[in-house]
């Protein structure tokens, strides 16, 4: 017997990867504006915002009104909570790919600083790690989102190179503090959105399997 | 790689049409009854205080409140069902489709407006016979198999009864009798259909068929339900009213109601606070 709410369960995922989708692309293009010195891109990230708050916001009302109606029990009440949390994840991947916009439009003041050779690298892994996280929601897949978690140190260990190697050139060179330290940020807020992606992907093992695998260090009994 | 199964993107994000996420409002609405300043007394106890309320057409309406609140009265007023009862009175209007109930013939207005209790009361009939009866006082003219397996089937009890319909009634379980009374009630295609508590002696999994079942019925008729069960309500009601020794406290969507009540009494009393 398929039961009503099933249909709102439906639309709520559907929002949701609307959603994703839109948060992937900003941080696509956000990451291009840097690295294709294209003010273009930057532009368009900030333009497509709104509309990520919106969904946000709707995401939420939906979510706020699936609990007060219907008493969601054990894999949809878990899947109604990962996805509130979800969908914070999303709006603040948002953000951060806004910020890496907006320090493009400060960088493109400046000439290149080098040529730009592990932001890319780094970039395709924390995208890749966005993508992927979003297809284990939509799939419910727990291997795919245990390969999300695994990337995260790569992803920290490409951010601590970038530092280390932006901070010799700003050592040598004053007249670049200021687009290298923007790049340090962009690198620094790509890390954040790779963290945005694991806490997806630990959600999507909460709601196959239940298990919480936040803070591991943390005894649950 | 995979390959992606999300929709390609826009930033136009498409609206969905949804069934409960829908902000409707009860204006926007074509109404199949509307009650207007009705106070009811039995006796000279008077037990509903100047009612005003819309019944919006093919929706589910629920009734909520504490016990002795006027739920089930209010829902006896609209098919007159009050009138079995001896010396009560009621004043104010009840329309149906813009016609005073009042002022037509009482079996029929019964028959536009059907009825279905708190506990199962099949006839001690056959399956067939209890869904068949209403058709053969009406003198439908309707082949009455064919009539009576489309009720069984709106009631979604066809499958579980088809190969033993000549069986007595009384041999259903009671999650069965209450859908055998809900298809009795259909089989003279009411406009409108009235449930008293219709889940309130039934298991969980049987309630949950009668709630299915009563959110498909909608399409064909407009449904108003009188529970004591708020979680119920909110699942498959499109508006609530919530009653009060008598009085119409709050009636809105139930989504509002169930997320931002506008009254301090409705939030009490969902949140468990009283009642």
């Amino acid at each position: 017997m398929e039961r009503h709410f099933e249909k709102d369960l439906n639309e709520l995922k559907e929002r949701l990867l609307w959603m994703g989708s839109l948060a992937e692309r900003s941080v696509h293009q956000a990451v291009h504006a840097v690295l294709d010195s294209d003010e273009q891109l930057a532009k368009r990230v900030l333009e497509e915002e709104d509309a990520i708050n919106e969904l946000q916001i709707e995401i939420d009302d939906r979510v706020v009104q699936l609990l007060a109606l219907h008493q969601l029990m054990a894999t949809d009440l878990r899947f109604v909570l990962a996805i509130s949390r979800i969908n914070n994840d999303l709006e603040r991947i948002g953000d951060q790919a806004v910020n890496i916009a907006q320090g493009a439009q400060r960088i493109l003041r400046h000439p290149r600083v080098k040529p730009y050779v592990d932001l890319p690298r780094m970039s395709e892994l924390v995208e890749e790690m966005v993508r992927n996280a979003l297809n284990a929601v939509v799939r419910r897949d727990v291997d795919l989102a245990h390969k999300v978690l695994a990337t995260d140190d790569q992803v920290d260990h490409y951010r601590d190179q970038i530092f280390r190697e932006l901070l010799t050139y700003m050592m040598g060179d004053s007249s670049v503090v200021f687009p290298a330290f923007e790049l340090v940020l962009a690198a620094k807020n790509l890390e954040r959105i790779g963290d945005h992606a694991t806490n997806i992907a630990e959600d999507v093992i909460y709601i196959v399997q239940g298990r919480d695998v936040r803070h591991p260090t943390v005894d649950r009994r | 790689m995979h390959a992606s199964v999300r929709p390609a993107v826009s930033v136009n994000i498409p609206p969905i049409v949804t069934n409960a996420a829908t902000r409707e409002t009860a204006a926007a609405l074509a109404m199949r009854m509307t009650v207007s300043k009705v106070n009811f007394f039995y006796g000279t106890k008077q037990t509903l205080f100047d009612i005003n309320l819309g019944i919006a057409a093919n929706k589910v309406t629920a009734l909520i409140g504490p016990s002795g609140c006027g739920k089930s009265t209010l829902l006896r007023t609209l098919n007159r069902m009050y009138e079995t009862v001896r010396d009560t009175r009621l004043e104010g209007e009840i329309l149906l489709d813009g016609r005073s109930i009042l002022s037509q013939d009482v079996t029929a207005l019964r028959r536009c407006i059907g009825m279905v209790f708190q506990r199962p009361n099949p006839f001690p009939k056959s399956i067939f016979d209890n869904v068949a009866y209403g058709l053969r006082i009406n003198g439908s003219r309707a082949p009455l198999s064919e009539a009576v397996e489309k009720s069984l089937r709106r009631a979604a009890l066809w499958d579980e009864v088809k190969d033993h319909l000549h069986k007595s009634a009384y041999e259903l379980s009671g999650g069965q009798q209450q859908r055998l009374c809900i298809a009795r009630a259909l089989a003279v295609e009411p406009e409108v259909l009235l449930l008293d508590e219709p889940c309130s002696a039934l298991d969980p999994i049987s309630t949950a068929k009668i709630e299915e079942l009563l959110v498909q019925l909608k399409d064909l008729c407009t449904i108003v339900t009188v529970t004591h069960n708020m979680q119920q309500a909110a699942r498959m009601s499109d508006f609530t009213a919530f009653l009060l020794i008598g009085q119409l406290i709050e009636f809105n969507p139930t989504p509002q109601l169930f997320t931002t009540p506008g009254d301090p009494r409705t939030e009490a009393y969902i949140t468990g606070r009283f009642g």
